[in-house]
């Protein structure tokens, strides 16, 4: 099981190594999600599936935008995009953090060579009316994981209770190949080392100056609301819809679709954001605007689920 | 005589939550043993350990078993148990409830009447019983800041999973269960240096040194011992090097770790070009290290790491490299930020304050700062009315710059440093000594303990900010109530009677609030007058009880007559602590005291007072001594108080007794005839009122 380490791990067979760790324990294997998100967790793959009361487990990778966090690709340790390698175990094992830590030994970390926290970090999402009980996991001084038994999603209380497990993979490859640069990391080896500045620099840098200078602000504004119009529209029709409607009726309707709608929505605000077009007052409403829409969806899901798992 | 221990054993409880749970957890078992009396008289011990991953309790002198006891049981009356004197249905259920024959029911008679009663014996009952059915009880009644739900179908909330539990009587496992688990026998050791296998644990007094062979530190004393130890000797390494003290840091770094060892590591000097205060707050705040400097108090460019484990020389190499390199990128981006934010100067950042939320109905910084200006310039006329010497342009500046470092990347990052970031950049940007000094030392002083702002401009800017804080604050209906104080309110009031006591400017709780809700509009339309008058009040009784460490009687006393300013109000805590003890003034007090009940009396009754004494009046010797006196001495205790000469004062006053106690043996105030009462209840009024302007002397308890 124990997968021998025989030099240090690119970027991408760190990817590899987790995706077979976790695979091994059960996890289906996704794939990102290809809508925009500012985190792992709003993959519905987490946000919709911990409200399911039926046991799954997920592993995938999942790059997250964070518009205000670019800087044109001039400091080495901040990305507008980053990689999060996400795992949702549900419900967790009793030994969940013991088969974390074999996780990093399956990455190359001997831990009997390195220090090893658990220190106290509680995650919150507030648009997405979600927050978790959890610790930051610190190695050697450096934050590598989040993790989180979370407690609610979307305003609804869980059960059972999902644990999520976030890598940063940036961090640790860099950690892994002892760089100082985010950029230094080591991509790919064959035939040829590919760096990460090779593969993503570009994008760092036009998404910078897209994100913090040109994008349109009465555009986006524009599209927000479309979005929101659009997902709202379809969560009136949820509500309408007849509490004796047929199992296959209500696995129709398009749930999921609202979903991506809510997530343009918030990716627009960050946007938004980081352009600096939100206004005291504006900000506080927006983040709320989005939050009915999380709950919203989070509640016409787990409906759908609870006719289903009673089916 | 049995020795009990628990431990239970979570995943990582949060470092700042265990010592308060150790000593709640040693506090109910005792309460327990003592309360189901199984706690042996004497030799009774408790010690209670904890981890990161557990928390124990060992108590030695536990009784095996519980005495048996005789119980009485009350029923119903007498009359309703035996209508007539023959047993009725209630007798006979009375009787089946407490399990004896009817014949054995007696009569007792209560202040409320006769009662059927019946007793009945209770064997004792084992310890491990009693323990197996109660403790899951202490234990799930624990009290935590934030607890979390894990297992399927929601049983329990707890602050992490729990994941063992040992209870051990001696060598017998107590049948123990909470939360899913059954108690047994195994304990666990540090994760890695141990592993995954069981601890087993053959008796209570085995358990430290069965802990400490699986690399285990349960005792907390003895792991921040080695810490301390292991600071000093790795500090030694360096030539004239110091760490520096750092309690709050030690105690982090004591229930984060389970085997304590400790690493030093370097940073590259030319990141001491960096303001000290990011660094340190870096390497303390962000990296839990503890800093070093050399012999003349700077900084040196290493730190101290604690680690959760011991390695070798690769181990040490490694975990060396890794931590320096986290500091290393830390750095950089504090200095990266620090450059970045020089490019935009504080004066061109005051407009985008317009998009940082101050509080959600008070609106933006930007108009937070309208109002910290327009409170400042009211202090600074008041204060400059007194010649106290300012430099009003640049405590404007520094008011209008104060809240910009708010829109720094510095500060969004250390948030911590706000204030101090801005006072660095006011001085890199060249805008003076007194503008940057005022923004930096606006949070002072943030604890009790700590120093005010230096300069009468950054002591103005504090009381500025804090002032038009609380009073708008007051005004939309968010004054602080119980324990909820979402905003601080108390440590800024805390902050604005530290300022004007330490600071000795001539400025008045009362004047304070009266410039506030003259002059910032929020204020005035709001509904906060009357309690932030209130509100201040309960802060200098705070201030004087705490800080000044005055007994409460004689803060009521001095708070009685007004509130003044803060430093008078010392002066005369100060003058009455040091009279409080005399005989003669616990006389003045009882008599003042007297005085008070009688003039409420009178007034009950309508009994009106002369306007004025009159000498005529006067018809007993006494009376016309006290009056004599009072004349004398009035003048002189309030030539004393002008020139804040209290301690004199107060000796005058107490001088009084003799007249006064004269007084009370041969004069009857309330006499028959109307003039003389009249007289006499205008006399004892005005030794009331021109005797407490100092203190209420009438406050202060006897003993």
């Amino acid at each position: 099981m124990a997968l021998q380490v025989t030099s240090v791990l690119t970027f991408q067979e760190l990817l590899f190594r987790l995706q077979t760790f976790w695979a091994e324990r059960g996890c289906v294997l996704q794939q990102p999600y290809d809508v925009e998100v500012g985190a792992g967790t709003m993959s519905p793959e987490t946000f919709l599936r911990v409200l399911d009361p039926r046991p799954f487990s997920v592993a995938y990778a999942q790059p997250s935008r964070r518009p205000a966090d670019g800087r044109y690709g001039e400091n080495p340790n901040r990305l507008f995009k980053h990689t999060q390698f996400q795992v949702v175990l549900k419900p967790p094992p009793a030994n969940v953090q013991e088969i974390y830590l074999e996780s990093l030994a399956a990455i190359g970390v001997d831990l009997r060579r390195h220090d090893l926290k658990f220190e106290e970090d509680n995650w919150e999402a507030p648009t997405l009316g979600a927050w978790g009980i959890g610790w930051q996991v610190m190695l050697d001084g450096l934050e590598i994981t989040q993790f989180t038994y979370f407690q609610q999603c979307g305003g609804l209380d869980l059960d059972p209770i999902s644990v999520e497990i976030t890598y940063g993979l940036e961090r640790i490859a860099a950690f892994l190949q002892d760089v100082d640069s985010l950029y230094d990391v080591v991509w790919a080896r064959t035939p040829n080392p590919v760096t990460y500045r090779e593969v993503r620099h570009l994008e760092e840098v036009q998404f910078s100056v897209y994100n913090f200078e040109q994008a349109d602000v009465e555009k986006l504004w524009e599209h927000l609301r479309l979005y929101e119009s659009e997902c709202q529209q379809l969560l009136s029709r949820a509500a309408q819809q007849p509490v004796d409607l047929s199992l296959a009726e209500r696995r129709r309707f398009p749930v999921l679709a609202a979903y991506d709608l809510c997530l343009k929505c918030s990716h627009l605000f960050n946007l938004l954001d980081a352009r600096g077009a939100i206004s005291v007052t504006e900000r506080v409403g927006i983040i709320a605007r989005i939050r009915i829409l999380a709950v919203g969806i989070a509640k016409a899901y787990a409906q759908m689920i609870a006719r289903e798992s009673n089916a | 005589m049995p020795e009990l221990l628990l431990e239970i054993g979570l995943e990582e409880i949060p470092a700042r939550m265990i010592a308060a749970a150790e000593a709640e957890l040693a506090r109910r078992v005792e309460a327990l043993l003592s309360r189901q009396r199984l706690l042996a008289a004497s030799d009774a011990a408790v010690n209670s350990y904890s981890t990161p991953r557990r928390l124990a309790v060992r108590v030695a002198g536990v009784l095996a078993q519980q005495l048996d006891m005789q119980e009485q049981l009350t029923g119903p009356s007498w009359k309703a148990a035996f209508p007539g004197g023959q047993p009725g249905p209630a007798a006979q259920a009375f009787a089946k409830k407490a399990g004896v024959p009817i014949a054995a029911l007696e009569k007792i008679v209560t202040p409320k009447g006769e009662y059927a009663a019946a007793t009945i014996q209770r064997p004792g009952q084992s310890a491990e019983k009693v323990l197996s059915e109660l403790l899951p009880g202490e234990l799930a009644a624990l009290s935590w800041p934030k607890t979390m739900y894990w297992r399927a179908n929601k049983p329990e909330r707890f602050v992490r999973p729990l994941r063992w539990l040992l209870c051990l009587l001696d060598e017998n496992v107590v049948a123990l269960e909470f939360a899913g688990i059954r108690a047994g026998h195994a304990s666990y050791g540090h994760r890695i240096l141990y592993g995954d296998q069981p601890v087993s644990i053959p008796r209570p007094s085995a358990y430290l040194a069965a802990l400490e062979a699986a690399y285990v530190l349960a005792d907390v004393a003895a792991r921040r011992q080695r810490i301390r130890k292991a600071l000093d000797a790795a500090t030694r390494t360096l030539p004239e090097a110091r760490w520096r003290e750092d309690h709050a840091l030690v105690e982090q770094v004591t229930h984060l770790t389970e085997w304590p060892t400790v690493l030093c590591g370097n940073f590259q000097p030319e990141y001491l070009a960096l303001p000290e205060e990011v660094l340190v707050t870096v390497m303390r705040d962000h990296q839990k290290y503890f800093a070093l400097e050399d012999s003349q108090h700077r900084l040196a460019p290493h730190f101290l790491t604690v680690l959760n484990t011991e390695v070798d020389a690769q181990g040490e190499a490694i975990i060396r490299h890794g931590n320096e390199r986290v500091l290393r990128a830390r750095f950089n981006d504090a200095r990266f930020f620090w450059n970045y934010d020089q490019k935009i100067p504080l004066h061109q950042r005051l407009e985008k304050l317009k998009a940082v939320t101050f509080q959600r109905d008070l609106g933006s910084y930007f108009s937070k700062t309208e109002s910290n200006l327009l409170m400042a310039k009211a202090l600074a006329a008041a204060v400059a009315a007194q010649g106290i010497p300012l430099d009003q342009a640049a405590l404007e500046e520094a008011v209008l710059l104060a809240k910009t470092d708010l829109t720094t990347e510095l500060v969004k990052e250390f948030t911590e440093l706000q204030g101090v970031v801005g006072g660095l950049y006011a001085r890199a940007q060249g805008l003076g000594e007194t503008v940057a000094l005022a923004i930096y030392s606006q949070y002072l002083p943030a604890g009790i303990e700590d120093p005010i702002p230096p300069t009468v401009e950054g002591q103005i800017l504090g009381l500025a900010d804090r002032m038009a804080t609380i009073v708008e604050m007051f005004a939309i209906g968010l004054a602080p109530s119980g324990s909820k104080d979402p905003f601080a309110l108390r440590r800024a009031a805390n902050g604005v009677v530290k300022i004007l006591a330490e600071s000795g400017l001539p400025l008045t709780l009362a004047e304070l609030e009266s410039m506030a809700l003259d002059h910032l509009p929020r204020a005035a339309s709001g509904q906060g007058a009357g309690a932030v008058g209130v509100f201040f009040k309960e802060r200098l009784d705070f201030y004087l009880r705490e800080v000044g460490g005055y007994a409460y009687d004689v803060v009521n006393a001095v708070l009685s007559t007004g509130l003044g300013t803060v430093t008078d109000a010392m002066a005369r805590a100060q003058a009455l602590t040091q009279v409080r003890g005399s005989d003669d003034l616990l006389a003045i007090s009882t008599a003042f005291k007297r005085i008070k009940n009688i003039l409420r009396q009178a007034a009950e009754k309508n009994d009106k007072q002369a306007d004025s004494v009159a000498g005529e009046n006067l018809t007993e010797p006494a009376e016309r001594r006290l009056y004599a006196e009072m004349v004398r001495i009035a003048p002189q205790v309030e030539a004393l108080r002008d020139g804040k000469q209290y301690l004199q004062a107060m000796e005058l006053i107490a001088a009084l007794r003799p007249a006064i106690d004269g007084f009370f043996d041969q004069v009857m105030v309330m006499a028959p005839e109307a003039h003389l009462r009249e007289n006499r209840l205008a006399l004892i009024a005005s030794v009331l009122s021109d005797f407490s302007r100092i203190a209420d002397f009438s406050e202060i308890v006897a003993g």
